[in-house]
């Protein structure tokens, strides 16, 4: 019995020190390109996404590291729209080839994903979870952005006439709750009447689906769509109604709907991680608060011609209240649910 | 309970139940079409796949949507021969086929759409079908069920109707009904058994395509990875239902289209009450419920899943 686990580590182990090999001499061929000229040491960057880069929430990350590539800090390549089930696979694949930095997210896969991570001790892991910072290498991000949330929620509690607001989610996570719940709060404060429907789709990526989930809130008497996922806001344009955006600003695609939108900027959480495996000082960090607003990683776009002067005056003088530090959006993580 | 009864009697929900099972129709009369030939055609999600994309990926470069339509037709239809290939000619096992012609099928429109298109911040939109009518949808009921839905829409009901004509009404229905049920006395009367499974699963594929182009072309206006998310598999569970009979295929398709707007609204409305999972499940649930008491009586064609070869019995 022993000897069989034996044999079986052992050729595991083979296998590593095969590639290992390959790796080392890479390498070595680096670092000698690296004496020659020290202008060329860039980071070795990699990100595994679960989904394809067109994705809201996957084309932030893939911004931020394609511009660190283009200013000539990483050397960056991706895998797109890889199963939950083939993640681990990738993940030892890329760390076996060399890369420095692994960036990615695990939510379907948090301690598998964390597992991988400790046979990789030389990688540094920089991973979308739910969950906290874990081992010697495994930090974590997200799109802390219920700070811009709170404020797009403000103006659409001002907007809505029915005071009925819609929202139609992806899956019922921290990350997605915790926005809703920050939008929901930004309504209630300017307007103590508003109500929601909230839906949850259980796909990050059913368009058709989001929009029939739209197209029952309008037709319950919603007048303002909060577009968490694809199909939303074109469910509000056929209908003439108002969305609200999140994480990427979709206002060229959809004229004269798109109130306000709160955006993702990956780049201050992309820029640290960088400049620490650089630096080699890596630490298994929870990277969260690079997505909040006091570090450019959150902010709010407001479409003045569809926002009154005097509504986007108050949410300004809230957004500096936030920056100042005089005022904090509450974190709840708790799945939202419709006002009976 | 009165929201109950609001919901069934707003025209959207029947609007909505309409849209939602229109890429199931085209899909259930393809499956239909196969099956009753004898093949069973599980590359179905993937040739869904494929007809999203490619009707889609053909207006984007320029076409007009009916050629978009005939783009994902024409593909499905490619898929289909590989299919009937393999399990007609070759006489491979049909489960093993569909499924590998839905992997290849899906990856390989996948790759054509990362190929074409590297480097998007959003997927590409194009301008999809719009109502047929919209002048008269203002007749109340009918103009916003029927007439607010698209071309792809009245196409899917128009096939059902001509599906059913072909298998009921003509020689050739006769002959493709009778190679799935007895493929020997197809042979004796002198047709070619071969070319008409050949046919059938061919034409079947290009329905099923047709299917996926409904969601890129008029239910939404772009083609994203994954977005057919199970459409197809629920066509193989409709067919049983639907007895390989076009009238109940529309039905069935019908039902569960409501089941599914239905499962939308409640989860709203309920969603504090009940885990919203509980609705999501519910179409699915419903269908195999109704499998169950459906399929009891479901007569096979008798030949699904044998391949035939001259001269062997």
């Amino acid at each position: 019995m022993k000897g069989a686990e034996m044999t079986v580590r052992n050729s595991i182990g083979l296998g590593v020190t095969r590639r290992g090999f390959a790796a080392a001499i890479a390498a070595v061929a680096m670092l000698g390109a690296g004496v020659v000229s020290a202008a060329a040491e860039t980071v070795k960057v990699a990100a595994i996404y679960t989904l394809p880069v067109e994705q809201q929430w996957i084309s932030r990350i893939h911004k931020a590291l394609n511009a660190a590539q283009a200013r000539g800090d990483i050397e960056y390549t991706f895998s797109e729209n890889v199963a939950n089930t083939d993640y681990e696979r990738v993940m030892r694949e890329y760390a076996e080839a060399g890369h420095q930095l692994i960036v990615g997210e695990v939510f379907g896969l948090e301690r598998a994903a964390r597992k991988v991570a400790q046979d990789y001790p030389e990688t540094s892991f920089l991973m979308g979870s739910s969950f906290g910072p874990s081992g010697d290498n495994f930090a974590v991000f997200d799109n802390w952005i219920h700070e811009p949330s709170y404020l797009t929620g403000m103006i659409a509690g001002n907007a809505t006439e029915s005071n009925l607001i819609g929202m139609v989610g992806g899956y019922a996570i921290p990350e997605v709750n915790r926005l809703m719940h920050a939008f929901m709060d930004g309504a209630r404060a300017v307007n103590p009447d508003v109500k929601f429907l909230v839906n949850f789709i259980d796909s990050w990526y059913d368009p058709p689906k989001a929009k029939e989930s739209a197209f029952a809130m309008m037709d319950a008497g919603a007048d303002i769509m909060y577009a968490e996922r694809f199909g939303v806001a074109d469910a509000a344009v056929e209908r003439g109604v108002k969305a609200i955006g999140n994480v990427i600003d979709t206002s060229g695609d959809y004229p004269s709907t798109i109130l306000a939108s709160a955006i993702w900027h990956m780049e201050p959480t992309i820029d640290r991680a960088v400049a620490a495996v650089k630096g080699g000082d890596f630490e298994p960090a929870d990277y969260g608060q690079f997505s909040f607003m006091g570090y450019g990683g959150g902010s709010i776009v407001i479409d003045e011609t569809l926002v009154p002067a005097a509504v986007v005056e108050k949410v300004k003088a809230q957004e500096q209240e936030i920056l100042d530090g005089l005022f904090r959006v509450n974190v709840n993580d708790a799945r939202p649910v419709s006002d009976g | 309970m009165t929201d109950l009864l609001q919901i069934f009697l707003s025209d959207s929900f029947y609007a909505a139940s309409l849209r939602i099972a229109t890429p199931l129709i085209f899909g259930v009369l393809g499956a239909l079409l196969c099956e009753r030939a004898g093949v069973l055609n599980l590359g179905i999600e993937g040739i869904f796949v494929v007809g999203a994309m490619s009707g889609w990926m053909a207006v984007w470069l320029g076409a007009d949507l009916w050629t978009g339509v005939l783009a994902a037709a024409l593909a499905g239809a490619v898929f289909g021969a590989l299919h009937a290939v393999l399990t007609i000619f070759m006489g491979l096992s049909q489960h093993v086929s569909g499924l590998g012609v839905t992997l290849f099928a899906s990856s390989a429109a996948y790759f054509t759409y990362r190929t074409a298109l590297p480097e998007v911040a959003s997927p590409p939109r194009i301008e999809p079908f719009r109502a047929v009518a919209p002048a008269l949808s203002e007749i109340p009921f009918l103009g916003p069920v029927l007439f607010s839905q698209t071309a792809l829409t009245w196409l899917a009901l128009a096939l059902v109707v001509l599906v059913w004509w072909v298998l009921d009404r003509t020689p050739l229905g006769v002959a493709i009904k009778a190679v799935g049920d007895n493929p020997d006395a197809v042979n004796a009367q002198g047709l070619s058994v071969r070319r008409l499974r050949f046919g059938a699963v061919v034409a079947g594929s290009s329905l099923m395509a047709l299917g996926g182009a409904f969601l890129t072309m008029s239910a939404f206006d772009a083609f994203f990875f994954g977005m057919v998310n199970g459409r197809g598999w629920i066509c193989i569970a409709l067919v049983i239902f639907a007895s390989w009979r076009p009238g109940k295929a529309l039905l069935g398709a019908i039902l569960f289209g409501m089941f599914d707007a239905l499962q939308v609204r409640l989860q709203t409305e309920a969603g504090a009450v009940v885990p919203g999972q509980i609705f999501l499940m519910a179409p699915y649930i419903l269908s195999i419920v109704a499998l169950v008491v459906v399929a009891r009586r479901a007569e096979y064609p008798r030949a699904l899943l044998r391949p035939w070869f001259k001269g062997q019995r």
